[in-house]
Formats: structure tokens, sequence, C-alpha cells
């Protein structure tokens, strides 16, 4: 119980450094928003994402279409809305997958040493040779193209592969980041007691080592998130994250490029402005976390 | 000294070898049937055939990989299975140039203006001019690559076209950089410009951040406080002893951020419609032409390695007091 309500004071007080300074209040504020239209965007969204119908096409921003019409005659409006959704759930879950697992392998190999961290130390460091989003657009490019049956596992893979993508490129990065953390902790007296009580390998994994390790892994959470919604617009930009007609935001900046620019250039603008202000308000909020948690140390 | 470039050596070498079957486990076995995947779903049995035959994809995996990697040390990459069929080295050549040009002149724009500022930014910490400076790294300037360059080809380019002022010019940004792959330097330099300053843009805010942590960092050690106890001007204690110690980790933070400004380069290239090597590997993609894919991507880790070993080397000989073991 004592534990619990630790952790519940612990978090409230992290919130209220959140809102202690302009810059970390302004950015997180703004992820919030957009985490509300994620949940929500989808049921408030005044038209559906692919609804033409009646609509006219490539007009103005107006009362009735606040961020216009495109080409097709969408609402801009409405699919931005919708596509708050998308982006959280791959950058998102993408994050929160990639720390997991390298949470895991980082702590292990942290902690036990030898030739196994040597051997997946230098995995890492070959997979971290590999800049982000060249790896991403030779997995998606592959997967993309492979007939594969519906409703198999395989499927019901490759239609999250971009989730599956951000979580495969940011794991060795986690898992490098917990493992340093991990060598400089496990030489303390607690770790050491723990080990001569005869604890298992996991109670010492996850109940003594981890909590020393999370203010490190929050940092590199919000940043990795923070990349990872780079990563997933570009994919969707390149063509390759994202399908016609999804309301994936760099998809809709691509198709109103061009030509399409000149007749209707809200189409571009706001999608664009989106992923800009999302952007800076994680930016801003990890840079406040960052900040949070070197004070408290 | 001799023993450090050795261990660096064998460092890049086994790097390089985990890359390499990195690259071949997924062009090649994650496929499943990689002849399929290049002709599409409607080939027929000889064509297939044909393709596995030419790509030796009917040998054991070991085979296969071996031939694989001892074509990047002969040199002779095969061809393209995208038409018209061309010659991969052929191409890969003249794109890697390509990108090159952009690579160089993003980082002669970048350098010096990121230095400066983030030694400013680092002289100045909590000062306005700090902040200014970290707002804009952390807003502006650290916006997707892509919103960026469709800002500068659609305001810039395009849109103050119309004003009088530029119309009175010669010359004005062009909003396209299509153009010939096989152009010379100065052909290509007036369509470099808008994809360099997009890259500058990304880079700068990177490597701001970097030199004014770096800045900050010695600016707290006993040296600087003993020198300004001795009665050294400032000036001379900031530029003779701080910037000197606090520059030679930015020199090999611009050598690994190769790798970053690659990356970026794919995107901006398909932005602008620059015939690099990034664009070329989007064209490979779509066109499902998984040898040039293999091709592209090992080419960049071996530029993306080279330029960390040259870091790792810079570094060590910029910074004697490193130990070399």
């Amino acid at each position: 119980m004592d534990n619990i309500q630790r952790i519940v004071q612990g978090v409230l007080r992290f919130i209220r450094q959140l809102f202690g300074d302009p810059q970390t209040a302004v950015g997180t504020t703004i992820v919030l928003l957009f985490l509300f239209l994620a949940f929500f965007g989808n049921a408030l969204a005044p038209y559906g994402a692919n609804e033409t119908g009646d609509i006219p096409v490539s007009a103005a921003p107006s009362t009735q279409h606040p961020f216009g019409t495109d080409t097709l005659g969408r609402d801009v409006f409405s699919r931005v809305m919708i596509g708050t959704s998308s982006i959280f759930q791959k950058a998102g879950l993408g994050t929160l997958l990639a720390v997991l697992i390298g949470t895991v392998i980082g702590l292990y190999i942290g902690y036990q040493g030898g030739w196994i961290d040597e051997a997946t130390s230098r995995v890492i460091d070959a997979l971290l040779a590999m800049p982000a989003l060249l790896l991403a657009l030779v997995i998606l490019g592959v997967i993309r193209n492979l007939s594969l049956e519906q409703g198999s596992l395989q499927f019901l893979l490759a239609r999250n592969s971009v989730l599956l993508v951000i979580a495969v490129v940011y794991v060795p990065i986690v898992a490098r980041v917990v493992r340093s953390s991990t060598l400089e902790i496990k030489t303390r007296e607690f770790v050491q007691a723990a080990r001569i009580r005869g604890e298992s390998l996991g109670y010492i994994l996850f109940r003594e080592i981890f909590p020393s390790v999370v203010p490190t892994l929050v940092v590199e959470a919000s940043l990795r998130f923070s990349y990872a919604i780079f990563l997933v617009a570009a994919l969707g930009f390149l063509g390759i994250g994202a399908n016609p007609p999804t309301p994936d935001w760099g998809l809709m900046v691509e198709e109103a490029r061009g030509g399409n620019y000149n007749i209707a250039p809200w189409a571009l603008n706001f999608p664009a402005a989106a992923i800009a202000l999302l952007v800076v308000g994680v930016n801003l909020m990890s840079d406040g976390i960052k900040n949070i948690v070197q004070k408290s140390e | 000294m001799i023993r450090f470039l050795l261990r660096r050596l064998a460092f890049f070498v086994l790097t390089l070898f985990l890359t390499s079957l990195l690259i071949f486990a997924l062009t090649r076995v994650l496929p499943g049937d990689v002849a399929q995947v290049i002709l599409g779903r409607e080939a027929t049995d000889a064509a297939l055939e044909a393709t596995r035959e030419e790509l030796g994809l009917n040998e054991p995996l070991l085979v296969q990989y071996v031939d694989w990697a001892a074509s990047f040390f002969t040199g002779d990459l095969g061809q393209t299975f995208s038409s018209p069929r061309r010659d991969i080295n052929e191409l890969l050549g003249a794109r890697v140039l390509n990108s090159g040009r952009l690579a160089a002149l993003t980082l002669l724009l970048a350098v010096p203006l990121a230095v400066t500022l983030g030694v400013v930014a680092g002289l100045s910490e909590g000062k306005f001019a700090d902040g200014l400076i970290s707002i804009l790294s952390l807003s502006v300037v650290s916006l997707p690559e892509f919103v960026t360059g469709l800002f500068l080809i659609n305001v810039v380019a395009l849109g103050m076209r119309q004003l009088p002022i530029i119309q009175s010019l010669d010359w004005w940004f062009p909003a396209s950089s299509s153009i010939n792959p096989n152009a010379t330097f100065s052909e290509a330099l007036p369509f470099l410009w808008l994809p360099a300053i997009t890259a500058t843009l990304v880079l700068l805010a990177y490597v701001i951040r970097l030199v004014r942590a770096g800045v900050i960092e010695e600016l707290k050690k006993d040296y600087v406080n003993t020198a300004t106890l001795k009665g050294i001007p400032r000036r001379r204690v900031v530029f003779n002893h701080v910037l000197r110690n606090a520059l030679i980790p930015t020199v090999t933070v611009i050598a690994t951020s190769t790798g970053w400004l690659l990356s970026g380069l794919v995107v901006i290239e398909f932005v602008f419609n620059y015939p690099g090597l990034g664009r070329l590997l989007i064209f490979a993609i779509n066109n499902r032409d998984l040898p040039l894919v293999q091709a592209i991507v090992m080419v960049t880790v071996v530029i993306i390695l080279i330029a960390n070993f040259t870091a790792d080397i810079l570094y060590a000989v910029l910074n004697p007091r490193i130990k070399l073991a």
C-alpha cells in the first residue's frame, strides 16, 4: 500500500513539475490535446475520413469546412482529427513496445555481463550503424510486397507493420541506454545485498535495478516518441508507411503537394501544421522532462 | 596508436559484417520468394525461374550470402530489375556523387552556422540569446524535413517569385531540383541551394545543442577559474582555452552525423526530386527492385561506417589526452 501511495505521489509531483515551467507546460498541453483527439477525434469529426458526397471539391476554409476540402472533396479538418489516432497508434505504441523490449534486453545484458553482453552489444552496434529511416524503409518495402493470406498471423503483423518497425528500429537504442544505466547501478550496495540474499534474477532486475533506471528511461522514451512521430510522418509522406485513402498526416501532405497545391493549398498546410505542432509539443515536453529528471538527480 | 587503430579497424570490419548479414536477411530471407517479389504476382513460371537463376536463388543461403558479399569487393553489383535494365555500378556512381555534392554543400552551410550559434548559446547560458537559440532550434528548426522543404518550395521558390523585386533579378531558386543525373557541378549548383538549406536546418538543431552543451561543460572546469583569476581577459580565456577544448567533440559529432544527414537526404531528395541515392532508394522500393535496394543500403552503410571510423581517428588525433587502449 505504502508503495502505491509513494508512486502516486511521485507521479503527481512529476505532473506538477511539468506544468511548473512555461515551456514545458505549453508542450505538455499540446501533446495532451492531441492525445485527446487520438481517442475521440473519430467521434468528434464532423465528416467521415473519406466522405465526399455533397461536399464541394477544393473549397477554401469556411465555417462548414474549417480547414477546407481537398481536391477529392474530403473535409480536411475531419481527416486531420481522425488521422491523430493513427500517428499515436504507430508512433506511441511503437515507442512503448520498443521501450518495453529494450528495457528487458538492456537490464538483462547489463546485469549479466560476459559474452552475452558482448555479443548483444555488437549486434546493437551493427543495427545502429543503419539510420532508422533506412532500416524502416527496407523492412516496409519488403513487407509491402508479400502476398499474405488474409486473416493469417503474418497478415495481422503486416497490417501493423509501421508500429512494429518503429519498435524494431528503437529497441537497440533503448537497450543500449538501459544497459549503460544498469552497468552503473548493479555495483551499488542494495543490488549486491539482494544478490547475497539469494533473490531471483527477475526480482533483482525488476524490483531492485529497474526503479533506478526509470528516470533515464522516461527521458529516453519521450525523446524516442518525438523521433517516432518524425519517422511515421516521413514514411507516410514517402508513400511507404500508409496507403491511400488512409487519413495519415504524412500521406495527406504528399497527396496535396505539386499541382494540387495550387488548387487546394489548405489540404497541405493543415496536416503539415498538425505534424509540426505535435513535434514541437513533444520536443518541448521531452526537454522539460529531461530538465526535471536532471534536477532531481 | 597502432593498437588503437587496429582495434577500431577490427570493430569496423565486424560491424560491416554484421550489418551486411542484416541487410541480406532483410532482403533475401524475409521476402520468402525473392523472384516473386521482384516480378510481381502475375509472373510466369519461366520468368521466375530465369530470375532465380540470375540471382542464384536456387543455391543454399550461405552460398548466396558469400556470392552477394563478394560482389561488393569485386565491384560487380549486377543489373537492376526495373526497366530499362542497367548496371547497378554505373547507376550508383552518379547517384553517390549527386548525394555527395548535396551533403558537402549542406556541411559547408551548416557547420560554421551551427558552431557559431552553439558557442553563442553556450557562452550566454540562461540569458536571452541562449533562450532564443534554444527555442528556435527546438521548434522551427526541428520540423520534419519534408515540412521545411515544402515550405521552401511553396513559399520561397514559388510564392516569392511573384514579387517585383525578385522578378527584376536574373535568377531565383527553382522549385524542383529534377536535373539530369549526370549533370556537372556547375550545372547542378543552382538546383542544390534549397535542398541544401533544408538539410542544413535539419542538421543545425542537432549540432547547436551539442556544441552548446560542450561549451557549458567546459566553462565549469577549474582551469577556466584559474585563468580568470590570473587576470586573463575573458575573450582570451574563451577563444584560447574553452573553445579549443569544447570544439573537439564537435568534430566527431559532425562526422557521426553523416548517418543522420544521409537519412535526411532520402526525404529531401524525394521532396525536391533530386537524383541522388535517396530518391533512387525510394524508386527501387516502389519498383520492388531488391538487388538495387540491397546495393543502395549497403553503400550507404559503408559510407556511414567510414565516417564513424574517421571520427574516431580524428578524435584521437585532436585530443592527445584520450587513452588509446
